[in-house]
Protein backbone atom coordinates (compact mmCIF):
# COMPACT_ATOMS: atom_id res chain seq x y z
CA UNK A 1 0.00 0.00 0.00
CA UNK A 2 1.33 3.21 -1.02
CA UNK A 3 1.38 5.77 2.32
CA UNK A 4 -0.97 8.75 1.18
CA UNK A 5 -1.89 11.89 3.21
CA UNK A 6 -5.29 13.60 2.64
CA UNK A 7 -6.56 16.58 3.76
CA UNK A 8 -9.79 16.01 5.61
CA UNK A 9 -12.86 18.48 4.43
CA UNK A 10 -10.92 19.57 1.11
CA UNK A 11 -13.51 18.26 -1.07
CA UNK A 12 -16.80 19.67 -1.26
CA UNK A 13 -18.41 16.76 0.53
CA UNK A 14 -21.30 18.81 2.89
CA UNK A 15 -24.86 19.33 1.99
CA UNK A 16 -25.80 20.00 5.73
CA UNK A 17 -26.91 16.17 6.43
CA UNK A 18 -27.79 15.41 2.66
CA UNK A 19 -26.62 13.25 0.44
CA UNK A 20 -26.66 14.01 -3.56
CA UNK A 21 -24.52 11.59 -5.83
CA UNK A 22 -25.34 12.54 -9.76
CA UNK A 23 -23.59 9.96 -12.53
CA UNK A 24 -20.78 9.02 -10.50
CA UNK A 25 -18.88 6.03 -12.49
CA UNK A 26 -16.23 4.28 -11.34
CA UNK A 27 -13.56 1.57 -12.35
CA UNK A 28 -10.97 -0.30 -11.79
CA UNK A 29 -8.34 -1.34 -14.50
CA UNK A 30 -11.10 -2.68 -17.01
CA UNK A 31 -13.22 -3.44 -14.53
CA UNK A 32 -16.24 -0.81 -14.37
CA UNK A 33 -17.74 -1.05 -11.11
CA UNK A 34 -20.45 1.87 -11.24
CA UNK A 35 -21.99 3.07 -14.85
CA UNK A 36 -23.44 6.22 -13.60
CA UNK A 37 -25.40 6.44 -10.53
CA UNK A 38 -27.18 8.98 -9.25
CA UNK A 39 -28.87 8.67 -5.69
CA UNK A 40 -30.48 11.60 -2.96
CA UNK A 41 -31.32 11.38 0.54
CA UNK A 42 -32.08 14.39 2.37
CA UNK A 43 -31.45 14.73 5.93
CA UNK A 44 -32.12 12.16 8.54
CA UNK A 45 -33.70 9.89 5.96
CA UNK A 46 -32.82 6.17 5.36
CA UNK A 47 -32.08 5.36 1.96
CA UNK A 48 -31.44 1.36 1.07
CA UNK A 49 -29.11 0.34 -1.94
CA UNK A 50 -30.27 -2.98 -2.88
CA UNK A 51 -28.60 -5.07 -5.96
CA UNK A 52 -27.01 -8.53 -6.75
CA UNK A 53 -24.08 -9.03 -4.78
CA UNK A 54 -20.74 -7.83 -6.37
CA UNK A 55 -22.76 -5.00 -8.11
CA UNK A 56 -20.34 -2.42 -6.77
CA UNK A 57 -22.76 -1.45 -3.68
CA UNK A 58 -19.75 -1.29 -1.27
CA UNK A 59 -17.94 0.59 -4.13
CA UNK A 60 -20.75 3.69 -3.83
CA UNK A 61 -20.81 4.01 -0.46
CA UNK A 62 -16.25 4.51 -0.49
CA UNK A 63 -17.37 7.43 -2.78
CA UNK A 64 -20.07 8.81 -0.72
CA UNK A 65 -17.16 8.01 2.95
CA UNK A 66 -14.97 10.03 0.79
CA UNK A 67 -12.81 6.96 0.34
CA UNK A 68 -12.10 7.45 -3.21
CA UNK A 69 -13.44 9.40 -5.95
CA UNK A 70 -15.02 9.05 -8.62
CA UNK A 71 -14.16 8.71 -12.22
CA UNK A 72 -17.08 11.13 -13.67
CA UNK A 73 -20.01 12.41 -11.70
CA UNK A 74 -20.04 14.54 -8.59
CA UNK A 75 -20.45 13.11 -4.95
CA UNK A 76 -21.53 15.55 -2.15
CA UNK A 77 -22.07 14.06 1.43
CA UNK A 78 -21.23 15.64 4.88
CA UNK A 79 -18.88 13.66 6.88
CA UNK A 80 -19.24 9.59 7.23
CA UNK A 81 -19.30 6.98 9.65
CA UNK A 82 -18.48 4.05 7.89
CA UNK A 83 -20.01 0.31 8.80
CA UNK A 84 -17.80 -2.09 7.33
CA UNK A 85 -19.08 -5.38 5.65
CA UNK A 86 -17.42 -7.40 8.36
CA UNK A 87 -17.94 -5.60 11.47
CA UNK A 88 -14.14 -4.56 11.03
CA UNK A 89 -14.03 -4.86 15.01
CA UNK A 90 -10.30 -4.95 16.37
CA UNK A 91 -9.85 -8.30 17.76
CA UNK A 92 -7.18 -7.16 20.84
CA UNK A 93 -9.69 -4.89 21.87
CA UNK A 94 -12.50 -4.96 24.63
CA UNK A 95 -16.02 -4.50 23.34
CA UNK A 96 -16.11 -0.93 25.36
CA UNK A 97 -12.72 0.02 23.34
CA UNK A 98 -14.06 -1.31 19.65
CA UNK A 99 -17.16 0.79 20.67
CA UNK A 100 -14.82 3.85 21.64
CA UNK A 101 -12.29 3.57 18.77
CA UNK A 102 -13.96 6.63 16.62
CA UNK A 103 -13.97 8.94 19.63
CA UNK A 104 -10.26 8.04 20.43
CA UNK A 105 -9.15 8.67 16.40
CA UNK A 106 -10.92 12.06 17.01
CA UNK A 107 -8.81 12.67 19.98
CA UNK A 108 -10.74 11.99 22.78
CA UNK A 109 -9.00 10.87 26.10
CA UNK A 110 -9.06 7.65 26.85
CA UNK A 111 -11.42 7.51 29.97
CA UNK A 112 -13.95 10.04 28.40
CA UNK A 113 -14.43 7.97 25.16
CA UNK A 114 -14.83 5.02 27.44
CA UNK A 115 -17.32 6.74 29.79
CA UNK A 116 -19.36 7.33 26.43
CA UNK A 117 -19.34 4.74 24.78
CA UNK A 118 -20.51 2.79 28.27
CA UNK A 119 -23.18 4.98 28.50
CA UNK A 120 -25.41 2.84 25.70
CA UNK A 121 -24.11 -0.64 26.63
CA UNK A 122 -27.18 -1.16 28.33
CA UNK A 123 -29.62 0.41 25.84
CA UNK A 124 -27.57 -1.71 23.41
CA UNK A 125 -27.75 -5.04 25.18
CA UNK A 126 -24.25 -5.30 26.02
CA UNK A 127 -24.31 -4.58 29.53
CA UNK A 128 -21.94 -7.46 31.27
CA UNK A 129 -19.45 -7.45 27.83
CA UNK A 130 -17.41 -4.14 28.36
CA UNK A 131 -14.38 -5.92 28.65
CA UNK A 132 -15.04 -9.28 26.11
CA UNK A 133 -12.50 -9.20 23.14
CA UNK A 134 -14.64 -9.56 19.77
CA UNK A 135 -13.90 -13.58 19.79
CA UNK A 136 -15.88 -14.28 22.89
CA UNK A 137 -18.99 -12.00 21.33
CA UNK A 138 -22.16 -13.55 19.29
CA UNK A 139 -22.36 -12.30 15.89
CA UNK A 140 -25.43 -10.18 16.59
CA UNK A 141 -23.42 -8.58 19.62
CA UNK A 142 -20.39 -7.70 17.38
CA UNK A 143 -22.82 -6.05 14.89
CA UNK A 144 -24.17 -3.69 17.77
CA UNK A 145 -20.65 -3.23 18.92
CA UNK A 146 -19.09 -1.82 15.58
CA UNK A 147 -22.97 -0.23 14.71
CA UNK A 148 -22.34 1.85 18.26
CA UNK A 149 -18.50 2.28 17.27
CA UNK A 150 -20.19 4.23 13.97
CA UNK A 151 -22.57 6.09 15.86
CA UNK A 152 -20.35 7.48 18.53
CA UNK A 153 -18.02 9.08 15.42
CA UNK A 154 -21.05 11.55 15.53
CA UNK A 155 -21.08 11.97 11.93
CA UNK A 156 -24.29 13.28 10.85
CA UNK A 157 -24.23 10.35 7.72
CA UNK A 158 -23.98 6.80 8.90
CA UNK A 159 -23.13 4.18 5.94
CA UNK A 160 -23.97 0.69 6.41
CA UNK A 161 -22.34 -2.01 4.67
CA UNK A 162 -24.61 -4.80 4.84
CA UNK A 163 -25.00 -4.38 8.41
CA UNK A 164 -26.28 -8.15 9.19
CA UNK A 165 -25.49 -10.12 5.92
CA UNK A 166 -23.02 -12.41 8.13
CA UNK A 167 -25.40 -13.10 10.49
CA UNK A 168 -28.26 -16.22 10.80
CA UNK A 169 -31.65 -15.09 9.88
CA UNK A 170 -33.28 -15.74 13.10
CA UNK A 171 -30.29 -12.99 14.65
CA UNK A 172 -30.67 -10.75 11.42
CA UNK A 173 -34.67 -10.85 11.74
CA UNK A 174 -33.47 -9.43 15.18
CA UNK A 175 -31.12 -7.08 14.41
CA UNK A 176 -33.01 -5.40 11.85
CA UNK A 177 -35.74 -4.72 14.89
CA UNK A 178 -33.37 -3.60 17.02
CA UNK A 179 -31.82 -0.77 14.13
CA UNK A 180 -34.79 0.28 13.49
CA UNK A 181 -35.44 1.06 16.88
CA UNK A 182 -32.37 2.65 17.79
CA UNK A 183 -32.73 4.61 14.56
CA UNK A 184 -36.15 5.96 15.95
CA UNK A 185 -34.00 6.97 18.71
CA UNK A 186 -31.05 8.82 17.18
CA UNK A 187 -32.08 9.43 14.15
CA UNK A 188 -29.53 10.23 11.13
CA UNK A 189 -28.83 10.08 7.62
CA UNK A 190 -28.35 6.62 6.64
CA UNK A 191 -26.99 4.93 3.42
CA UNK A 192 -27.73 1.14 3.92
CA UNK A 193 -26.34 -1.30 1.22
CA UNK A 194 -27.66 -4.28 1.30
CA UNK A 195 -28.66 -7.14 -0.89
CA UNK A 196 -31.60 -8.07 1.20
CA UNK A 197 -34.62 -6.28 0.01
CA UNK A 198 -36.84 -7.51 2.79
CA UNK A 199 -34.70 -5.40 4.93
CA UNK A 200 -34.67 -2.35 2.84
CA UNK A 201 -38.33 -2.54 3.13
CA UNK A 202 -38.04 -2.67 6.90
CA UNK A 203 -35.85 -0.11 6.91
CA UNK A 204 -35.68 2.34 4.32
CA UNK A 205 -37.46 5.56 3.32
CA UNK A 206 -36.45 5.41 0.15
CA UNK A 207 -35.38 1.77 -1.73
CA UNK A 208 -32.45 1.99 -4.57
CA UNK A 209 -32.20 -0.95 -7.05
CA UNK A 210 -29.33 -1.47 -8.61
CA UNK A 211 -28.50 -3.31 -12.20
CA UNK A 212 -25.72 -5.90 -12.22
CA UNK A 213 -22.23 -4.84 -12.59
CA UNK A 214 -21.73 -2.06 -13.67
CA UNK A 215 -24.36 -0.52 -11.64
CA UNK A 216 -26.74 1.66 -12.76
CA UNK A 217 -29.97 2.58 -11.14
CA UNK A 218 -33.24 0.67 -12.02
CA UNK A 219 -35.50 2.01 -10.51
CA UNK A 220 -36.31 4.53 -6.74
CA UNK A 221 -38.91 3.16 -4.96
CA UNK A 222 -40.54 4.91 -1.93
CA UNK A 223 -41.44 3.13 1.10
CA UNK A 224 -44.28 5.80 2.63
CA UNK A 225 -45.03 2.69 5.64
CA UNK A 226 -45.63 3.47 9.07
CA UNK A 227 -43.13 2.17 11.18
CA UNK A 228 -42.39 -0.61 13.07
CA UNK A 229 -42.89 -2.67 10.18
CA UNK A 230 -43.29 -6.44 9.63
CA UNK A 231 -42.46 -8.57 7.61
CA UNK A 232 -45.98 -9.84 7.28
CA UNK A 233 -47.87 -6.64 6.59
CA UNK A 234 -49.05 -6.68 3.20
CA UNK A 235 -47.80 -3.55 2.59
CA UNK A 236 -44.42 -4.70 2.95
CA UNK A 237 -44.56 -7.76 1.18
CA UNK A 238 -46.14 -6.47 -1.89
CA UNK A 239 -43.50 -3.54 -1.91
CA UNK A 240 -40.84 -6.44 -1.52
CA UNK A 241 -42.36 -8.22 -4.37
CA UNK A 242 -42.22 -5.53 -6.60
CA UNK A 243 -38.76 -4.35 -6.32
CA UNK A 244 -37.72 -8.72 -6.72
CA UNK A 245 -39.64 -8.23 -9.81
CA UNK A 246 -37.83 -4.70 -10.45
CA UNK A 247 -34.24 -6.87 -9.87
CA UNK A 248 -35.68 -9.68 -12.34
CA UNK A 249 -35.88 -12.34 -9.86
CA UNK B 1 4.90 -37.51 23.44
CA UNK B 2 7.61 -35.38 23.00
CA UNK B 3 9.89 -36.68 25.99
CA UNK B 4 9.05 -40.16 24.74
CA UNK B 5 10.38 -39.88 21.19
CA UNK B 6 13.16 -37.85 22.50
CA UNK B 7 13.90 -40.89 24.85
CA UNK B 8 13.56 -43.44 22.02
CA UNK B 9 16.38 -41.96 20.19
CA UNK B 10 18.95 -41.20 22.83
CA UNK B 11 18.28 -45.11 23.94
CA UNK B 12 19.07 -46.14 20.16
CA UNK B 13 22.29 -43.17 20.33
CA UNK B 14 23.57 -44.96 23.68
CA UNK B 15 22.74 -48.89 22.37
CA UNK B 16 24.84 -48.01 19.13
CA UNK B 17 27.78 -46.50 21.00
CA UNK B 18 28.08 -49.02 23.84
CA UNK B 19 26.87 -52.10 21.63
CA UNK B 20 28.92 -50.94 18.42
CA UNK B 21 31.68 -50.14 19.60
CA UNK B 22 32.14 -46.77 18.35
CA UNK B 23 34.94 -44.99 19.45
CA UNK B 24 33.95 -42.77 22.00
CA UNK B 25 36.07 -39.94 20.55
CA UNK B 26 34.08 -39.88 17.31
CA UNK B 27 30.76 -40.55 19.26
CA UNK B 28 30.43 -40.51 22.87
CA UNK B 29 27.13 -41.87 24.26
CA UNK B 30 24.49 -39.51 25.90
CA UNK B 31 25.63 -41.33 29.48
CA UNK B 32 29.02 -39.75 28.85
CA UNK B 33 27.75 -36.46 27.54
CA UNK B 34 26.03 -35.80 30.56
CA UNK B 35 28.90 -37.56 32.97
CA UNK B 36 30.86 -34.35 31.11
CA UNK B 37 28.58 -31.82 31.34
CA UNK B 38 28.71 -32.33 35.18
CA UNK B 39 32.55 -32.86 35.66
CA UNK B 40 33.25 -30.03 33.42
CA UNK B 41 30.61 -27.61 34.48
CA UNK B 42 32.86 -25.43 36.43
CA UNK B 43 34.54 -24.93 32.89
CA UNK B 44 31.22 -24.78 30.70
CA UNK B 45 29.58 -22.19 33.18
CA UNK B 46 31.03 -19.53 33.00
CA UNK B 47 31.11 -19.84 29.06
CA UNK B 48 27.17 -20.29 29.14
CA UNK B 49 27.02 -17.27 30.68
CA UNK B 50 29.20 -15.67 28.33
CA UNK B 51 27.40 -16.77 25.14
CA UNK B 52 23.97 -15.99 26.54
CA UNK B 53 24.75 -12.50 27.14
CA UNK B 54 26.39 -12.25 23.77
CA UNK B 55 23.33 -13.83 22.98
CA UNK B 56 20.95 -11.72 24.40
CA UNK B 57 22.12 -8.60 23.56
CA UNK B 58 22.60 -9.30 20.13
CA UNK B 59 19.02 -10.18 20.05
CA UNK B 60 17.89 -7.23 21.79
CA UNK B 61 20.14 -5.34 19.21
CA UNK B 62 18.42 -7.30 15.84
CA UNK B 63 15.23 -6.96 17.54
CA UNK B 64 15.80 -3.25 17.49
CA UNK B 65 16.93 -2.96 13.80
CA UNK B 66 14.40 -5.32 12.56
CA UNK B 67 11.27 -3.08 14.12
CA UNK B 68 12.84 -0.15 12.85
CA UNK B 69 13.47 -1.02 9.42
CA UNK B 70 10.31 -3.44 9.03
CA UNK B 71 8.33 0.20 9.79
CA UNK B 72 10.30 2.35 7.71
CA UNK B 73 9.97 -0.37 4.91
CA UNK B 74 5.77 -0.56 5.46
CA UNK B 75 5.59 3.83 6.02
CA UNK B 76 7.71 4.68 3.31
CA UNK B 77 7.79 3.47 -0.14
CA UNK B 78 11.46 5.52 -0.86
CA UNK B 79 12.64 3.63 2.40
CA UNK B 80 11.29 0.11 0.92
CA UNK B 81 12.99 0.62 -2.23
CA UNK B 82 16.13 1.35 -0.85
CA UNK B 83 16.51 -1.15 1.70
CA UNK B 84 14.89 -4.39 0.60
CA UNK B 85 17.65 -5.04 -1.54
CA UNK B 86 19.97 -4.75 1.34
CA UNK B 87 17.85 -6.25 4.00
CA UNK B 88 17.61 -9.45 1.60
CA UNK B 89 21.38 -9.51 0.25
CA UNK B 90 22.56 -9.17 3.99
CA UNK B 91 20.93 -12.96 4.32
CA UNK B 92 23.17 -14.05 1.34
CA UNK B 93 26.11 -13.29 3.32
CA UNK B 94 27.86 -16.29 4.65
CA UNK B 95 28.52 -15.82 8.34
CA UNK B 96 31.58 -18.09 8.59
CA UNK B 97 33.15 -15.21 6.12
CA UNK B 98 32.47 -12.55 7.73
CA UNK B 99 32.94 -13.15 10.89
CA UNK B 100 36.99 -12.94 11.25
CA UNK B 101 36.68 -10.04 9.17
CA UNK B 102 34.11 -8.61 11.93
CA UNK B 103 36.51 -9.51 14.12
CA UNK B 104 39.31 -8.01 12.76
CA UNK B 105 37.92 -4.80 12.70
CA UNK B 106 36.01 -4.83 16.14
CA UNK B 107 38.50 -6.63 18.27
CA UNK B 108 37.85 -9.33 20.43
CA UNK B 109 35.69 -8.23 22.77
CA UNK B 110 31.73 -8.35 23.25
CA UNK B 111 30.98 -5.94 19.81
CA UNK B 112 31.84 -7.90 17.04
CA UNK B 113 29.78 -11.19 18.86
CA UNK B 114 26.65 -8.82 19.46
CA UNK B 115 26.84 -7.85 15.58
CA UNK B 116 26.95 -11.32 13.97
CA UNK B 117 24.29 -12.20 16.47
CA UNK B 118 21.92 -9.65 15.47
CA UNK B 119 22.92 -9.87 11.55
CA UNK B 120 21.35 -13.36 11.61
CA UNK B 121 18.92 -11.98 13.61
CA UNK B 122 17.49 -8.67 12.56
CA UNK B 123 16.15 -10.50 8.98
CA UNK B 124 13.32 -12.84 10.57
CA UNK B 125 12.10 -9.97 12.68
CA UNK B 126 12.04 -7.14 9.98
CA UNK B 127 10.40 -9.21 7.26
CA UNK B 128 7.82 -10.66 9.64
CA UNK B 129 7.03 -7.60 11.18
CA UNK B 130 6.88 -5.97 7.60
CA UNK B 131 4.38 -8.32 6.13
CA UNK B 132 2.46 -8.15 9.48
CA UNK B 133 2.18 -5.12 9.12
CA UNK B 134 0.88 -4.58 5.57
CA UNK B 135 -1.59 -7.79 5.91
CA UNK B 136 -4.08 -5.62 8.91
CA UNK B 137 -7.62 -5.99 7.99
CA UNK B 138 -8.65 -4.00 5.28
CA UNK B 139 -12.21 -3.57 6.91
CA UNK B 140 -10.34 -2.08 10.17
CA UNK B 141 -8.18 0.09 7.46
CA UNK B 142 -11.48 1.38 5.58
CA UNK B 143 -12.78 2.18 8.89
CA UNK B 144 -9.63 4.56 10.16
CA UNK B 145 -9.70 6.06 6.95
CA UNK B 146 -12.94 7.12 7.30
CA UNK B 147 -12.60 8.43 10.27
CA UNK B 148 -9.73 10.40 9.25
CA UNK B 149 -7.62 8.73 10.78
CA UNK B 150 -3.43 10.29 10.68
CA UNK B 151 -0.52 7.60 9.25
CA UNK B 152 0.53 7.38 12.60
CA UNK B 153 -3.10 6.66 14.19
CA UNK B 154 -3.52 4.03 11.65
CA UNK B 155 0.55 2.83 12.33
CA UNK B 156 0.13 2.67 16.43
CA UNK B 157 -3.79 1.82 16.24
CA UNK B 158 -4.38 -0.86 14.05
CA UNK B 159 -0.93 -1.73 12.00
CA UNK B 160 1.39 -2.32 15.49
CA UNK B 161 -1.06 -4.47 17.20
CA UNK B 162 -2.41 -6.87 13.86
CA UNK B 163 1.17 -6.90 13.31
CA UNK B 164 1.96 -8.72 16.91
CA UNK B 165 1.76 -12.07 16.26
CA UNK B 166 3.63 -12.32 12.74
CA UNK B 167 6.34 -10.10 14.84
CA UNK B 168 6.48 -12.93 17.50
CA UNK B 169 7.25 -15.46 14.80
CA UNK B 170 9.80 -13.72 13.34
CA UNK B 171 11.32 -13.15 17.00
CA UNK B 172 11.27 -16.67 18.10
CA UNK B 173 12.72 -17.83 14.34
CA UNK B 174 15.30 -14.96 15.41
CA UNK B 175 15.86 -16.64 19.20
CA UNK B 176 16.14 -20.15 17.39
CA UNK B 177 19.17 -19.35 15.06
CA UNK B 178 20.65 -16.72 17.20
CA UNK B 179 23.13 -19.33 18.99
CA UNK B 180 25.06 -19.80 15.25
CA UNK B 181 25.91 -16.08 15.03
CA UNK B 182 27.65 -16.01 18.46
CA UNK B 183 29.34 -19.36 17.89
CA UNK B 184 30.65 -18.33 14.41
CA UNK B 185 31.84 -14.76 16.10
CA UNK B 186 33.76 -16.63 19.15
CA UNK B 187 35.14 -19.43 16.80
CA UNK B 188 37.00 -16.41 14.60
CA UNK B 189 38.26 -14.87 18.01
CA UNK B 190 37.67 -15.25 21.61
CA UNK B 191 38.94 -16.91 24.29
CA UNK B 192 35.16 -17.48 26.35
CA UNK B 193 32.14 -18.97 25.42
CA UNK B 194 30.52 -21.97 24.38
CA UNK B 195 31.89 -21.87 20.49
CA UNK B 196 35.29 -20.99 21.93
CA UNK B 197 35.23 -24.35 24.51
CA UNK B 198 33.65 -26.36 21.78
CA UNK B 199 37.03 -24.83 19.54
CA UNK B 200 39.13 -26.33 22.32
CA UNK B 201 37.43 -29.34 23.50
CA UNK B 202 38.23 -30.35 19.90
CA UNK B 203 41.44 -29.62 20.28
CA UNK B 204 42.09 -32.01 22.68
CA UNK B 205 39.67 -34.33 21.81
CA UNK B 206 37.28 -34.45 24.60
CA UNK B 207 34.38 -35.01 22.67
CA UNK B 208 32.11 -35.85 25.24
CA UNK B 209 32.64 -31.94 26.33
CA UNK B 210 32.32 -30.56 23.16
CA UNK B 211 29.04 -32.75 23.09
CA UNK B 212 28.41 -31.36 26.08
CA UNK B 213 28.50 -27.57 25.11
CA UNK B 214 26.31 -28.51 22.24
CA UNK B 215 23.50 -29.73 24.21
CA UNK B 216 24.13 -26.41 26.35
CA UNK B 217 23.73 -24.65 22.90
CA UNK B 218 20.33 -26.47 22.34
CA UNK B 219 19.25 -25.89 25.30
CA UNK B 220 19.80 -22.07 25.35
CA UNK B 221 17.85 -21.66 22.27
CA UNK B 222 15.25 -23.61 22.96
CA UNK B 223 15.56 -21.51 26.39
CA UNK B 224 15.04 -18.04 24.24
CA UNK B 225 12.47 -19.41 21.98
CA UNK B 226 10.49 -20.39 24.92
CA UNK B 227 11.10 -16.99 26.65
CA UNK B 228 9.07 -15.34 23.39
CA UNK B 229 6.57 -18.25 23.08
CA UNK B 230 5.78 -17.15 27.23
CA UNK B 231 5.95 -12.84 26.02
CA UNK B 232 3.31 -13.76 23.05
CA UNK B 233 1.23 -15.19 24.97
CA UNK B 234 1.12 -12.66 27.34
CA UNK B 235 1.32 -9.52 24.78
CA UNK B 236 -0.78 -11.23 21.52
CA UNK B 237 -3.29 -13.41 23.68
CA UNK B 238 -6.37 -12.55 21.35
CA UNK B 239 -5.31 -14.21 18.48
CA UNK B 240 -6.77 -17.45 17.71
CA UNK B 241 -3.03 -19.77 17.52
CA UNK B 242 -2.57 -18.58 20.85
CA UNK B 243 -6.29 -19.86 22.80
CA UNK B 244 -5.80 -23.18 20.48
CA UNK B 245 -4.74 -26.21 22.34
CA UNK B 246 -1.43 -27.62 21.22
CA UNK B 247 0.72 -25.11 21.88
CA UNK B 248 4.62 -25.25 21.12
Amino acid sequence: METEVEAPGVEPRDVSGGVEVAGAEKSFGPLKALAGVSLRAAPREVVAVAGPSGCGKSTLLELVCGLSQPDAGTVQAPPAALMPQRDGLLPWLSALDNAALAQRVAGVARAEARRAAHEHFAAFGLEGFERSRPAELSGGMRQRVAFLRTLLAGRPLLCLDEPFGALDALTRAQMQRWLAGALAREPRTVLLVTHDVEEAVLLADRIVLLSPRPARVVATLDVPLPRPRHRTDPAVVALRERAMEVLGA
Amino acid sequence: MAVLIILVLLGAWEAVVRLGGVDELLLPAPTQVLEALWTDRDLLAPDLAVTTWEVVLGLAAAIAAGAGLGIAMHVSPAARRALRPLVIGSQAVPVPVIAPLVVLVLGFGLAPKVLLVALVCFFPVAINLYDGLRDADPDARKLLRSLDATRWQTLRMLELPSALPSAFTGMKIAAAVAVIGAVFAEWSGSSEGLGHALLTANGQLATARAFAATLLLFLLAIGLYGAFALLERRFAGWTPRSTTPGGP
